[in-house]
């Protein structure tokens, strides 16, 4: 055989595994965004968890701060009922959420004997770390979609990408501008 | 964020080489100087760099976490030390919880241990956990998560064993060429042609200078990627916890601590989030130490303003140095600019009166609960400490009156 016909072979066979690599990478990636995206839903149903258990112990010394139980457990129904839509979405109610939680904190504060409840510190260091396992699985998701846009979009992997169909992946923005602003749950 | 680790390993892979280079040619003039060929030396390094290094893979970290004497707490042993070790694991992507060790002294210091990110341990003394704040905890955690992340224990074991068996053999080779030198090289001008006398001569002497000065710049090298990785590490706390500020106060504590970690050793330091041996203060510490000053790591956190991404870190760095990064291109390329967060509102200045007593409670309960007490909880909110030779099953409550069943 010819030597240009080795030469085309090896290229091609280059060639090749590049694509598979590419395309493996590609995989990896968008297995990451979908393993990220499932732990902000451990930690979300973690949040739900812990909310009633909050509630009742909380009411046990503030009774007449009916109205922001109310808030705290409608918009925690709200967002678990919205538990399979898109990120865009659920973002919106879990901010919404989380400042409902936020000032059912704030009223805590009010009562210095809920404060010396050893079940309340208890859910409180649970809360605190769930909100930031939240906010950290959120950090962690968004880190990884970017990857994966990145790769979506950049040359040359954007050829496999649109060869096989990848889709860009969608960010998990905190909508309600306060919940930016405050996230954390202060106890002290 | 996968690739960029891969990529920033390069400079550390390259020292890495360096020294295996220094291994190679100690093998290579030991094997000239005692056997008359190369391939005797040569075997004879791989042979006990091969020893050490499965002894380390296979049993380093249960050794390295025997030796600081780490016990292992749960959950519910230690809830907050347990949680921000979860929120740093979820934050930096690594895939399996590591596990949670605490080594009981008043010293303030930490670490990272285990061959892959799917067998791993994170170590920390009592007395950084009785010291800092949530925010504090989360950036020495989120450090320490981050040697798992980067493969940092892997490579600093791969390249202490490495440095181990340089010493080890120059040791002993220039103990023998020194003190037997004198007959043998006799012998062996006498047995050769005029011409080759010369050439063992050269080659005894290049043999000498290197069995001296082989263990030296292998060290310096040692040091140098540990703290390569030590910075790197830093700026990946600033990156998971997004916030600089909670690894620089730490920092700042345990820069202030006089107590001395009482079972570290040469081969555990570059683990230790501080270097556990040398005391801070020593300019001199520049290249002889596994990690850089604790006030310049201060200093580059503290600079990183606005941002916490790896680009941030590198300016910082420059501004700090006033000279080029720390970070290759390839690490700060992949993640762009990233905000910073706010403190927890739970000060990190300032600690309440009534925060701190609650920590240090939380750490004696810890201690107790190791030393076998049952902690058992009275509807008043009073928490009864019951000793394991306790033979009752019931204990009267002293502040409300009340007989609590055991």
């Amino acid at each position: 055989m010819a030597w240009w016909i080795w030469i085309i072979i090896a290229v091609a066979a280059i060639l090749v595994l590049w694509i598979i690599g590419a395309y493996n990478g590609l995989i990896g990636l968008r297995n990451i965004v979908k393993n990220a995206w499932a732990q902000i839903d451990v930690q979300l149903k973690r949040r739900y968890d812990l909310i009633p258990n909050l509630v009742e112990t909380v009411k046990g010394y503030a009774k007449h701060e009916r109205e922001v139980f109310e808030n705290v457990t409608k918009a925690r129904n709200m967002a678990q009922q919205a538990s399979s839509a898109g990120a865009g979405e659920r973002g919106k109610l879990e901010g919404e959420l989380g400042m409902a939680l936020g000032r059912l904190l704030a009223v805590a504060e009010a009562y210095p004997e809920l404060k010396a409840n050893q079940n309340f510190l208890a859910l409180q260091e649970e809360l605190t770390s769930t909100e930031n396992k939240i906010s950290f699985s959120r950090q962690f998701y968004n880190d990884s979609v970017l990857n994966l846009n990145n790769k979506i979009q950049m040359f040359p992997s954007n050829v496999i990408a649109n060869m096989f169909n990848f889709k860009l992946g969608e960010f998990f923005e905190v909508t309600v501008e306060a919940e930016r602003q405050a996230p954390k749950v202060s106890f002290s | 964020m996968w690739e960029q680790i891969r990529s920033n390993q390069v400079r550390s892979v390259i020292l890495l080489g360096l020294i295996a280079g220094i291994l190679l040619a100690v093998g290579y003039f030991i094997g000239l100087i005692f056997f008359e060929s190369a391939i005797g030396g040569l075997v004879i390094a791989l042979v006990v760099w091969a020893i050490m290094s499965l002894v380390a893979y296979f049993q380093g970290d249960s050794i390295l976490l025997s030796m600081a004497g780490a016990r292992k707490v749960g959950p519910s042993d230690a809830p907050r030390l347990y949680n921000v070790v979860e929120e740093m694991k979820i934050a930096s992507g690594l895939e399996k919880m590591p596990d949670v060790y605490v080594i009981d002294d008043p010293a303030l210091n930490a670490f990272a241990t285990g061959r892959d990110p799917t067998k791993a341990s994170v170590a920390i003394t009592t007395g950084l956990l009785q010291k800092l704040n949530r925010d504090e905890l989360q950036g020495v955690i989120g450090h320490e998560i981050s040697h798992i992340k980067n493969r940092d224990v892997l490579l600093m074991a791969i390249t202490s064993v490495m440095l181990g068996t340089i010493v080890i053999l120059a040791w002993y080779a220039s103990r023998v060429l020194i003190f037997g030198g004198m007959a043998g090289g006799n012998r062996r001008s006498s047995s050769s042609s005029s011409g080759g006398g010369g050439a063992q001569v050269i080659i005894l002497i290049v043999g000498l200078v290197l069995m001296i000065l082989a263990p030296i710049m292998a060290q310096f090298i040692y040091y140098a990627i540990s703290r390569k990785r030590e910075y790197l590490a830093d700026a990946s706390s600033a990156l998971y916890t997004r916030y600089p500020e909670g690894l620089a106060s730490a920092l700042e504590k345990i820069g202030a601590s006089t107590h001395q970690l009482k079972k570290a050793n040469q081969a555990t330091a570059p683990m230790y989030i501080a270097n556990p041996l040398n005391k801070e203060g020593r300019k001199l510490s520049d290249l002889t130490s596994t990690h850089p000053p604790i006030s310049e790591r201060i200093k580059i956190l503290r600079a990183m303003a606005g941002g916490v991404s790896f680009t941030d870190y590198n300016s910082a760095y420059s501004q700090v140095h006033g000279r080029g990064g720390v970070l290759s291109k390839a690490t700060i390329g992949a993640v762009g600019a990233v905000g910073m967060r706010q403190a927890s509102p739970s000060a990190p200045g300032e600690m309440a009166l009534s925060e701190k007593a609650a920590r240090s409670r939380e750490v004696s309960d810890m201690m107790l609960k190791m030393d076998k007490y049952r902690i058992v909880d009275c509807p008043c909110g009073v928490k009864w400490k019951v000793p394991p030779g306790y033979k009752e099953d019931n204990i009267y409550c002293t502040r409300c009156g009340r007989t609590i069943q055991l």
